[in-house]
């Protein structure tokens, strides 16, 4: 890695400084490697600010500890939520909408105003956010669900949010008009850019929702107009917050195909697959408020069946087939370069030292076989009735944008910061370990949330006790979110300490070295790249591991619905 | 790979194992597709949303009088009330209570109105663990048939302000 300062032959524009990346021989654009800089290492403090919240709820919540007195529980699970669903999340994708229209595509990022401006805008958002949660001024969980009211800043925060994040998607797409304009790619965008780009279009529909339903709100905080109706708001709301976390679920997949790439590289089986599979995540995932409002009042049958199916799990048809197309591309790479042992070999010469490449692999069995079957089940018309505002939705969620989403970006952080801060990780012991303390940790955190759920556990309360009906079996899995949260929240700050670590004291990569490597995956015997193109059934783990997949998904849904079939009669 | 433009002839069909996957899943797709309308017209447990428009002190003299008319005794200073099988039955959610207490019979079947006169609550009916969603303004109306009996516990699972955990209610079955 090294800067070579000056403009590149493939770089458009007078002004557009770039150098060339020694690890992957690509042009990095030094604007957007600011603003990728910035955008992580922002999103890195919050993670942090986040996971310190965490272990106070855990703990909290853990019966046997119940560390926070009621108001700071409220006020910190406030916090938790914005902090790592909105704030984290957003600023770390912004940095990869950045990479993915630049770098992979040879070109210079549109504007540095622009971006700054954007930057300017998610931050005083974001602080204002969190001066006036912690202020208590703001104690209305992460929904502010009406008539719940919070001062008007907090309103005026996440709007500012929105909006600058909306800034930033549209730099990203200017810089795809400007590359596609100056042609300094040749054909279509590569599969990561494609990704990015689905997920930047859906990000635009999120946040058209948010400010659709936020500035009202946040004008009748002000006194200046009346309360928008709470049924209205809950629908639009969850068209920003449940959408939000379809562009985290693209954003992943995304990263998914990139780490994989960087450390077995592997292709795409199929391109058409991978990028048509995108899209339908574009066309379909938008119906998805309809999940939060299965139990309602207000809406009717037709509706609830027809949104929270998203049309006919069109948008969970894309996911099962990343769930086949990301391992099948893995383990073709694998096979094709002489790893062939039986049907699973090629997954035991994996490069498992990579600690990007344990945080993918954990993140998507986690994703998929945690949250994603869960997700589509308790998202099921009326299996709803008996999982609405238990802990078995964070249980759900839980797997999916942490155990999936976070754990993803984190094995991403790996390979962002040495290329862009130029310095090599510290401890890296520590990284090996670390993807899989905090995926074990989350896991059981999920784990003891989905059962303590079944049993009846309320989310967002404080105390179980006063309902005096809940037993030791509850008790003990409410125990094992704690141990789960504790786990995961040290690997949390394993994590922050190692980025933070890194970009302070790494060893520098000098002019012209690359990256220290992390482990990719070696060719063996007579390996040929390409020497599989043709045989379409050399996936022979990926096939298992599917087949598995199915039957699990098959047995969770079905036992849901004899769940279902023993409560009371209710129509 | 993923990070360059793919070769210029990538648009092609899936074939072999990814045709068969995708089938499958589709196949899938559509089963859980049809399961909800199935359970619809088919299962008993179904969340309809039938609701109707009020306001909280219409919703709250039409509870009153309702406790008026079917009281049979009070449980921990809150009047207990036994409708008559068949008829509809009124349930205020409000900071940091539920009103009345119910005593309904088994298999009978009632029009059971919940509705909040103030912020958004939860019905979570223990040990059942059934839940619903209970909105000021809007009269939410739950058609259940206890088929078990028993002391059954109302918790609030939807977060209404620093009270929220002490929000408890009951249901006798008998």
């Amino acid at each position: 890695m090294s800067s070579s300062s000056t403009s590149s032959a493939g770089l458009t524009g007078s002004d557009s400084e770039s150098r060339s990346c020694h690890t992957t021989g690509l042009n990095v654009c030094l604007t957007a490697q600011r603003f990728i800089k910035l955008n992580a290492v922002a999103a890195v403090v919050f993670l942090l600010l986040g996971g310190v919240a965490a272990i106070l709820l855990a703990l909290t919540r853990w019966q046997a500890i119940h560390l926070l007195p009621v108001d700071w529980f409220y006020r910190i699970l406030t916090f938790h939520g914005l902090n790592m669903l909105i704030f984290w999340i957003l600023f770390f994708e912004v940095a990869i909408l950045y990479f993915a229209s630049t770098t992979p595509l040879n070109s210079k990022l549109f504007s540095r105003k622009v971006a700054w401006v954007s930057f300017g805008m998610m931050l005083v958002g974001a602080i204002m956010v969190n001066v006036v949660i912690l202020q208590g001024k703001a104690d209305v969980m992460l929904t502010s669900y009406l008539p719940l009211l919070a001062h008007p800043a907090f309103y005026l925060g996440i709007i500012l949010v929105a909006v600058g994040t909306l800034v930033a998607v549209f730099n990203f797409f200017a810089t795809l008009y400007i590359a596609k304009r100056d042609k300094t790619y040749e054909g279509s965008v590569p599969l990561v850019t494609f990704g990015a780009t689905a997920a930047a279009i859906i990000a635009v529909v999120t946040l058209l929702h948010g400010a659709i339903v936020m500035i009202p709100t946040f004008t009748y905080s002000l006194g200046w107009t009346a309360e928008p109706d709470p049924m209205w708001y809950r629908m639009i709301w969850w068209g920003l917050g449940h959408q939000s976390q379809q562009v985290n679920v693209t954003a992943m997949v995304a990263v998914w195909y990139l780490i994989g790439h960087l450390a077995t590289g592997a292709r795409p089986v199929n391109e058409t697959v991978c990028r048509g599979a995108f899209v339908l995540y574009i066309l379909f995932i938008n119906l998805a408020s309809a999940h939060h409002l299965l139990v309602d009042p207000g809406v009717g049958s037709a509706w609830k069946i027809w949104n929270t199916s998203y049309a006919m799990y069109l948008a969970v048809l894309a996911s099962m087939i990343h769930a086949f197309t990301v391992p099948a591309s893995v383990e073709v790479a694998m096979r094709e370069k002489g790893h062939n042992k039986g049907i699973f070999g090629w997954v035991t010469a994996l490069p498992w030292r990579n600690p990007a490449l344990s945080a993918v692999v954990l993140s998507l069995l986690i994703f998929g076989f945690v949250g994603g079957i869960t997700g589509v089940t308790l998202g099921t018309q009326q299996i709803n009735i008996i999982a609405h505002n238990t802990l078995r939705i964070p249980g759900h969620f839980h797997a999916t944008v942490v155990g999936g989403t976070t754990l993803a970006f984190m094995g991403l952080a790996y390979y962002v910061i040495p290329l862009m801060f130029k310095r090599n990780f510290i401890g890296r012991k520590w990284a090996m370990i670390q993807p899989w303390l905090f995926g074990g940790g989350i896991l059981l955190v999920s784990i003891g949330k989905s059962f303590a759920g079944s049993m009846g556990v309320a989310r967002r309360t404080w105390d179980i006790e006063p309902a005096g009906i809940y037993g030791s079996a509850a008790h003990m899995f409410l125990g094992v979110m704690g141990i789960g949260a504790i786990i995961a929240v040290a690997s949390l700050f394993i994590f922050v300490g190692l980025c933070v670590g890194t970009i302070l004291f790494g060893k520098r990569i000098k002019e012209g070295e690359a990256m220290a490597d992390w482990g990719t995956a070696q060719p063996v015997g007579d390996a040929k790249e390409g020497s599989l193109e043709h045989d379409h059934w050399s996936m022979k783990g990926t096939i298992v591991l599917t087949a598995v997949f199915l039957l699990c998904f098959a047995v969770y849904y079905f036992a849901n619905w004899k769940a279902l079939a023993d409560v009371w009669p209710v129509r | 790979m993923s990070l360059t433009p793919p070769k210029s002839d990538w648009y092609k069909p899936a074939e072999g194992a990814e045709k068969l996957w995708i089938g499958i899943a589709l196949v899938w797709c559509f089963v859980m597709s049809l399961m909800m309308p199935y359970w619809h017209f088919k299962g008993k447990q179904n969340s309809q949303g039938e609701a109707y428009a009020v306001t909280a002190q219409a919703f709250q003299e039409r509870t009153d009088q309702f406790v008026e008319d079917n009281q049979v005794g009070e449980y921990n200073g809150v009047p207990l009330v036994a409708p008559a099988p068949g008829s509809d039955v009124y349930l205020v959610a409000q900071m940091w209570s539920w009103y009345p207490v119910l005593q309904l019979q088994q298999g009978e079947t009632y029009r059971l109105h919940v509705s909040s006169v103030d912020l958004q609550h939860g019905f979570s009916l223990q040990p059942m663990n059934m839940n619903f969603q209970i909105m000021p303004g809007y009269d939410h109306v739950l058609t259940i048939t206890p088929t078990t009996t028993g002391e059954f516990t109302i918790v609030c699972n939807e977060f209404c302000g620093i009270g929220h955990d002490r929000m408890i209610g009951k249901i006798f079955v008998e």
